[in-house]
């Protein structure tokens, strides 16, 4: 009895690690490309480190307008008990956009700019259990939606790039990210208010072909400048925020990151195990047959025993 | 399947161990009210770096593969087809309940807006790529198959009950208070005891169908609490990192359920003084070490695939914990590849209790360990966040404590030679 039932059992086990080789050997062959279609036609910018002076007008532009829509909020250094300046120290759930100084000697140095990099296959959106995280098909905006949102967190989980962040001292905390200003500025002057602020031009609104284009001339025209490399145009599937910079991208804390996208990986696993529901609901009728014949079998046995104890 | 193969536990309900429960659950308790009046900061050291803490490793990730004793031997039991097995099978599903509730509780204490969790049953708002949507709907739907599971023994009490406890206290009430017994009480009692009468002989005639859900079930969300960290590609820690994740995390929650029966078993006949399982521990133990093989090689396999074995011996940091779960688990299934140990309780005890630690710190090295964000973060959990953990892991093995004295849920004990040795462990004690 024991031998057929424990073969029976090991072959359940292989066919749930059948599906998992199958997922597995999926990956190997597919190209980064494949699955999912970069759209250059949605909207993005483009950051010249080089260009930027680091004054944080766009900062203070972000919180402006945004303050209200987006629950942001003034953070206060330590020394500073009047609260005279805004000096958010990182991403926060009070800040969606911010602008750091890596200096690596007097002479080398660079600002850079934090803020959501719209990914064309964003980890967020795909990981979340609830469809708060959406990408907007027709600009390639990664918006949130805080109605839906049960706070789970998976997205920070997720995001390689570590943007999404959590209202950890509120009772009612909610995500906060960059979504392009799109119910504030874009819809009534469209553009970003830190575009729109930047004095510079160290911030460029627009397409993202457009936005490729004009990266490629600067660096065919000024190769000096800059390291040979447009940061996002290939990272993670592509990003819709590009990045122009004279020192190593990893330095600026925008990590080295492969091609294809994450959740181009995980989606294929769960999408072959759970491919139209069928594996399950036929791990269900077998388990079914099995367990109704051993019931039956069972129950004859005990009825036989019966008998025989009355005789 | 009968129900009379189990029997309630006669003992006191008020212990000390009660009362030392009680309070860390009080405790407990209190700082999740002071989590949602201040917010998660209030009382954990998670942050956007570290957006999972204790809660989401120990609570869901360990505390549900501790809790899959109900699901290893339902499948030793119903699809192996070893129904002596079966007067076992109450108390596993008893703590398959409690396991699977509280890290349902403990997701709503963790998510910051738990509100809007009705989102999940709204289908517009389904969102089949993620793991985690798998993951809840399937903890959901299993905490009420257990339950389901479960309700042979809340019937079978409620046919035979006299309601003692209720009829003293409506005394004492109408002594102390004047208030009178409700007209109609005693008849309103028996048409419950009539109703559990009539729903068990027809809940006995489906439960096999809902069982085999209890099979299902834990084999998909199992796997997907591995799946949960596929898409952390940059920050989990390559030792870890593998298109294997659901697979390991599936055969992982089997060998700990297995595992967890036997420490359940041992412990609750230490504690309430009944007789060893011997001979049922040993025949659950012989499965362990097959599955462990199994998931010993899978991971070698992947790691030499992937090219990580030298990570793996590089003894860093990663690589001690790794080579730490590792060995736990190794060791313990070849002390159960000895017949000789299988018979000895006090192996049977070390060998389980090594297998668990050393497969729940597999969880935690996916989770927690081998989870990295970058520079500049790091976690380790507050102690508020901390008791907020053993205060919900108190109240679960509060809740088994008191229920296996108020229902039939531990194995009959059968021969006059079992009664004996109760009966004397009960006198020395």
């Amino acid at each position: 009895m024991a031998k057929p039932s424990r073969r029976q059992f090991l072959k359940l086990m292989g066919a749930t690690g059948a599906a998992l080789l199958v997922g597995r050997g999926a990956r190997g062959t597919a190209g980064a490309s494949e699955g999912h279609q970069v759209n250059n036609d949605t909207i993005g910018m483009l950051y010249d480190a080089t260009k930027c002076v680091g004054c944080k007008a766009c900062m203070s532009a972000c919180k402006r307008v945004n303050s209200d829509y987006g629950s942001l909020a003034f953070e206060k250094a330590k020394f500073d008990s009047d609260g005279l300046w805004d000096a958010p120290q990182d991403l926060s759930g009070s800040t969606r956009t911010l602008i750091k100084l890596f200096k690596e000697s007097d002479k080398k140095w660079s600002y850079v700019k934090y803020s959501c990099m719209h990914c064309q296959k964003p980890s967020c959106v795909s990981v979340c259990p609830v469809s708060a995280m959406t990408r907007d098909p027709l600009t390639g905006t990664v918006d949130y939606n805080k109605n839906t949102c049960i706070g789970c967190r998976y997205c920070q989980v997720a995001c390689a790039f570590n943007i999404p962040k959590f209202q950890w001292d509120k009772a009612i905390p909610q995500i906060v990210k960059c979504d392009l200003c799109k119910n504030t500025n874009l819809v009534k002057k469209g553009i970003t208010a830190c575009a729109e602020t930047c004095p510079t031009g160290a911030i460029m609104f627009g397409k993202r072909k457009e936005l490729l284009a004009e990266a490629k001339t600067r660096l065919k025209n000024d190769p000096d400048r800059y390291m040979d490399h447009i940061y996002g145009e290939k990272e993670v599937g592509g990003t819709n925020h590009l990045y122009l910079a004279a020192m190593p991208f990893n330095k600026l804390g925008l990590p080295v990151l492969k091609d294809e996208a994450p959740a181009e990986f995980s989606e294929k696993i769960q999408h072959t195990i759970y491919k139209g529901f069928i594996a399950p609901v036929a791990l269900y009728g077998t388990l079914c047959f099995v367990a109704i014949k051993n019931m039956k079998k069972e129950q004859a046995a005990e009825g036989k025993d019966h008998k025989e104890g009355h005789k | 399947m009968s129900h009379d193969e189990f029997q309630k536990h006669n003992a006191k309900i008020l212990t000390p161990s009660f009362v030392v429960l009680l309070t860390l659950t009080v405790i407990g308790f209190a700082l999740i009210a002071v989590r949602f009046i201040w917010g998660l900061g209030a009382v954990s050291n998670m942050s956007d770096g570290y957006p999972w803490g204790i809660w989401i490793t120990y609570d869901v990730a360990v505390g549900t593969a501790i809790a899959c004793g109900g699901y290893a031997m339902a499948i030793l039991i119903y699809i192996r087809n070893k129904m002596h097995y079966h007067p076992m099978i109450r108390s596993a599903i008893l703590t398959s309940v409690f396991g699977y509730g509280l890290a349902g509780f403990s997701v709503m204490v963790d998510v910051g807006r738990p509100w809007n969790s009705y989102n999940f049953f709204i289908p517009s708002k389904w969102q089949a790529n993620s793991a985690m949507f798998e993951v809840a709907l399937c903890v959901m739907a299993y905490t009420n198959v257990l339950l389901l599971e479960f309700l042979p023994a809340v019937l079978v009490t409620l046919e035979k009950t006299e309601w003692r406890t209720l009829q003293r206290f409506m005394d004492m009430l109408h002594q102390r208070t004047g208030i009178k017994r409700p007209e109609r009480m005693d008849e309103r009692l028996d048409s419950v005891k009539e109703l559990a009468a009539w729903l068990k002989p027809r809940l006995d005639k489906v439960l096999i169908f809902v069982i085999v859900l209890g099979i299902t079930l834990p084999t998909m969300h199992q796997s997907s609490l591995g799946s949960l960290l596929l898409i952390a590609s940059t920050k989990l820690h390559p030792l870890w990192h593998t298109g294997f994740l659901p697979l390991l995390f599936l055969i992982n929650c089997m060998y700990i359920g297995y595992s967890i029966a036997i420490l359940e078993s041992v412990i609750s006949s230490y504690a309430f003084k009944r007789p060893f399982e011997t001979r049922e521990l040993s025949g659950v133990a012989n499965i362990i070490p097959w599955l462990t093989v199994i998931w010993l090689s899978v991971v070698i396999g992947d790691l030499a695939w992937r090219g990580q074995l030298a990570a793996a011996l590089s003894f860093d940091f990663y690589s001690c914990f790794f080579l730490l779960d590792f060995s736990l688990v190794a060791v313990g299934s070849l002390l159960l590849f000895s017949g000789r140990k299988r018979q000895s309780v006090r192996w049977l005890f070390i060998s389980a209790a090594l297998i668990v630690l050393g497969g729940a710190l597999y969880r935690f090295n996916v989770y927690l360990i081998g989870f990295n964000p970058g520079k500049g973060w790091h976690y380790f959990p507050a102690l508020a966040e901390l008791l907020i953990t053993v205060g919900i892991v108190a109240f679960e093995i509060l809740g088994y404590q008191v229920l296996v004295k108020i229902l039939p849920v531990l194995p009959k004990l059968h021969t006059r030679e079992q009664l004996d040795v109760r009966q004397g462990l009960a006198e020395k004690a």
